[in-house]
């Protein structure tokens, strides 16, 4: 009995792993509309991950780093082509648009850091 | 927005009642709280909650200019005194979990832990607060990251680590106070394994802080060629500033022996200036008033003044610098795979751990328990995502770094990779492969002539004339210190020459056809030119009062070491095509001379990216090397395009690389530079993706039913820790390459 339960544990754990980290990605915490978002990289992540716009605004990304973990130093928009060095303790901006709609994927240099910014 | 300080430098101030026109300008800035302007360091401070960009919009609008005052060098000094922090703060957990494990792994080592029973058990629950301590001064930053991209529904390095050595350490705190959970056989402790596993990976993590840093070499060593000091000219008084509180426009003193603050213009005296650094020229640069200088440049002899026209981040070397550092952070196509892998690479491990557990669980040998710990535990701390995403990053950081060191900036990791694939390497002839300055290259006499009195004449009527050639000429006079005579009647006729008079005598100077039309009888001196013309020189022919004089032959001399490069690249197996729009015959003269045999001549400049377009579509990956204006479609129609600048013009910002010394040896140094550091990713691919594939498996326990094999989870630890070390230290391997037959 205790057999079959910790192995029915073990199989939700895995659908559990699944839902969390790819098929529901997109409840994260969101940031959208306003023209200037600030995010901040901590902990090996940037807060918010997820980041809405509307369509012909041109958007100020202002990232602050408080990670002192050398992952934290660099910001890559590869679709954009654009990489960030990010100064501990400082705010660093950046300003893109108006982009077209879609989806800019960022992230740290080992692609540990996530992100999005999703214009639509 | 945090209430901040910004010091701000500010230009084209001429008198004290401009201080409170610019301070209006700032306090009207919204955010600002207070803003005070010095007017013999042409600075302000403003204090509020603003962004830098702002206030300098604001200040400009007003029809002032103005810069933050914060250097490169600054920003340098600061990140690496941030890291040393950091590198300090990882070696100290190191040590502490070092401590702690250290004694307990011997114990073990030589079979010296109790059991878990009466006395025992006190020792281990002293074992479990002592590991506690560790896991939270030493590894609590895995735990908070853990979480942290838990609920950002990411995953990363520190869910693997925070789950590996949490679970050890919670099983076996639950085995301390709960022995009867699992049989007597399966009562097996790892504290000591999380601690030695969390000292292990901060030991890692601080040696490759270490080593990382020497990645970024190059960069430092550019920024280190930036003045601290200028010397500036403010109420007639010579001072000396911090290169921060130069402003825009203000004067600068330089003495022989030392650097050049910011670029700028030369307005009182002249100098040699030794360049090297800038443009690869060996020779120090004569330079006069209305000369430009550039910040970081080393004057040797002379002492002179220069208006400031570009200060911080706009200096040239500023410009390069930042071009450098944002080609260090792109990454290569080869890179984008491996991101995509690397992307979801923890949540596999998660999903391979939960199998582990499910087999080991289900099918494992007694005591079931203390097997699926072990396998479970070991396959999360020896996963490796780092050393995969580390891979690429980290070899183009040193590679763009290298290529710098060469005076060959790369635009990106595409065209980095893309340089070491071509076959063909087409040249544009003027500038490229030539000076791109005619000079004079011969001058040839008639009886009753001599040299000097020639080249003077001959300078003389050039004086009025506005043709590309007459500057060569004259500059070739005044290089003898020749006497010019003033021109009158000058009359310049169309596609043959000139013609005026000279101290009362009517001169003629131009071609074959100029002469023809006048009846000068030329005899001798058309073999001569025949000679010339040969040799890719353009003859012209003086007479004076109708009586020939003699030959003042103009050329674009070959670069020196354009022929040597061109041998370097044919060497390695490149196509050498030279495209020009100049006429065959001097087409075929020079490329004779550097070793070319395939030339595409009378190329107008539009066509020329239809001739690269054609070469591609023979299958060749195909370079163009040109001038950065001119060239500009071919450049950017070529797979790799190669702008030969001074690295102080816009060509910097246009092509894919820019040869800053304006050598073809730049192309070579490139595309071994790519070839190296292509080779060093994919060595650092391949042994990370090695490194996980076996290693993973066996941390499972795939070599258990066989052989009888199962990882330590301590030695799984180490291993983590040195493979993103290893892949640091190979990328460091490419600081020492140095491209064959390279001229540095």
């Amino acid at each position: 009995m205790i057999d079959v339960m910790v192995n029915l544990l073990a199989l939700s754990l895995m659908g559990f792993i699944v839902w969390w980290f790819w098929l529901s990605r997109r409840h994260l915490k969101q940031a959208s509309g306003s023209a200037v978002i600030e995010v901040v990289v901590e902990n090996g992540i940037y807060s918010p991950a997820h980041i809405e716009v509307l369509q012909g605004v041109p958007v100020r990304l202002q990232f602050e780093r408080r990670d002192p973990s050398p992952c934290a130093e660099k910001v890559l928009f590869d679709e954009l082509g654009v990489a960030l060095d990010l100064p501990l303790g400082e705010k660093t901006a950046l300003v893109v648009g108006p982009l077209a709609a879609g989806e800019y994927r960022f992230s740290c240099q080992m692609q540990m850091y996530h992100g999005s910014l999703v214009v639509k | 927005m945090i209430e901040k300080q910004i010091q701000l430098s500010i230009g084209g101030m001429s008198c004290a009642g401009c201080v409170a026109s610019v301070e209006r300008i700032l306090q009207a800035v919204p955010g600002v709280d207070n803003a005070a302007v010095n007017f013999v360091e042409h600075s302000a401070e403003v204090s509020g909650s603003v962004s830098a960009q702002a206030l300098i919009d604001a200040v400009v609008v007003g029809g002032y200019e103005a810069a933050e005052l914060k250097g490169t060098a600054d920003e340098a000094a600061e990140k690496e005194v941030a890291e040393f922090a950091y590198y300090r703060s990882l070696l100290k957990k190191a040590w502490v979990a070092g401590v702690v494990a250290t004694p307990l792994m011997l114990m073990m080592l030589f079979g010296a832990m109790p059991v878990l029973e009466g006395g025992g058990r006190i020792f281990w629950a002293v074992v479990a607060m002592a590991s506690l301590f560790v896991m939270v001064y030493s590894g609590g930053r895995f735990f908070t990251g853990a979480w942290q991209a838990f609920k950002a529904h990411n995953a990363n390095m520190d869910t693997l680590i925070a789950l590996g050595t949490g679970t050890a350490w919670l099983f076996s705190f639950l085995i301390l106070i709960w022995p009867t959970l699992v049989p007597p056989e399966a009562r097996h402790l790892y504290f000591e394994a999380a601690v030695m596993i969390i000292a292990l990976i901060n030991l890692g993590a601080a040696l490759e802080m270490r080593a990382r840093g020497k990645t970024s070499e190059a960069i430092k060593r550019l920024i280190g060629l930036q003045a601290k000091m200028a010397r500036v000219v403010r109420n007639g008084k010579e001072i000396d500033v911090p290169i921060e509180q130069v402003g825009v426009n203000e004067t600068l003193r330089v003495r022989p022996g030392e650097q050049i603050a910011v670029d700028g213009v030369i307005i009182e005296g002249r100098s040699n200036i030794d360049e090297s650094m800038i443009s690869g020229e060996p020779l120090p640069v004569e330079k006069n008033v209305g000369d430009e200088v550039v910040g970081g440049t080393l004057n040797k002899s002379g002492s002179f003044l220069f208006s400031a026209t570009r200060i911080g981040a706009d200096t040239a070397l500023a410009r390069i610098i930042e071009m450098v550092r944002q080609a260090q952070n792109s990454k290569p196509a080869i890179g984008r795979v491996v991101d995509k892998v690397a992307g979801v690479f923890v949540p596999i491990v998660l999903l391979i751990a939960v199998i582990t557990f499910m087999v080991w669980f289900n099918f494992g040998p007694e005591p079931t328990m203390a097997y699926v710990l072990l396998t479970t535990m070991t396959v999360l701390i020896i996963a490796c995502p780092c050393a995969l995403g580390l891979a690429t990053p980290i070899s183009i950081m040193v590679g763009v770094g290298k290529a710098a060191e060469y005076g060959v900036l790369i635009r990106n990791g595409d065209a980095l990779q893309r340089a070491g694939q071509l076959t063909t390497v087409v040249l544009d002839k003027t500038g490229t492969v030539t000076e791109g300055r005619p000079a004079v290259t011969s001058v040839m006499s008639a009886a009753g002539w001599d040299e000097a009195k020639l080249l003077s004449v001959a300078a003389s009527i050039e004086t009025g004339s506005e043709h590309p050639l007459a500057e060569a000429i004259i500059a070739a006079a005044s290089g003898r210190g020749l006497p010019l005579s003033p021109a009158e009647d000058f009359e310049a006729i169309a596609g043959h020459g000139v013609r005026a008079q000279i101290d009362g005598v009517s001169v003629l100077f131009g071609n074959r056809k100029l002469m023809a039309d006048y009846l000068v009888e030329l005899n001798d001196l058309l073999e001569v030119a025949a000679a010339l013309a040969v040799k890719g020189e353009t003859p012209m022919f003086l007479a004076v009062d109708g009586v020939a004089a003699g030959i003042v032959a103009v050329a674009d001399p070959v670069k020196r070491d354009s022929k040597a490069a061109i041998a370097r690249l044919r060497k390695i197996g490149i196509q050498v095509v030279m495209l020009t729009g100049d006429n065959a015959a001097t087409a075929a003269v020079v490329a004779k001379q550097v070793g070319i045999t395939e030339v595409i001549a009378e190329v107008l400049p539009a066509d020329k990216s239809a001739k690269v377009a054609a070469l591609q579509a023979k299958g060749e990956v195909v370079g163009m090397v040109g001038d950065g204006i001119n060239d500009a479609p071919a450049l950017a129609r070529a797979d790799v395009g190669f702008a030969i600048g001074s690295g102080t013009d816009v060509a910097i910002e246009s092509a894919d690389v820019t040869l800053m010394r304006g050598s073809l040896h730049g192309v070579a140094d490139a595309i071994a530079i790519s070839k190296a550091t292509v080779r060093n990713i994919k060595q650092n691919l391949f042994g990370a993706f090695i490194y996980n594939s076996l290693g993973i498996p066996i941390a499972a326990g795939v070599l258990f039913p066989l052989f009888g094999i199962l990882l330590n989870p301590i030695v799984a630890g180490g291993a983590m820790a040195m493979s993103s070390l290893t892949v640091v230290s190979n990328a460091n391997r490419l600081r020492l390459f140095k491209p064959e037959g390279a001229q540095q």
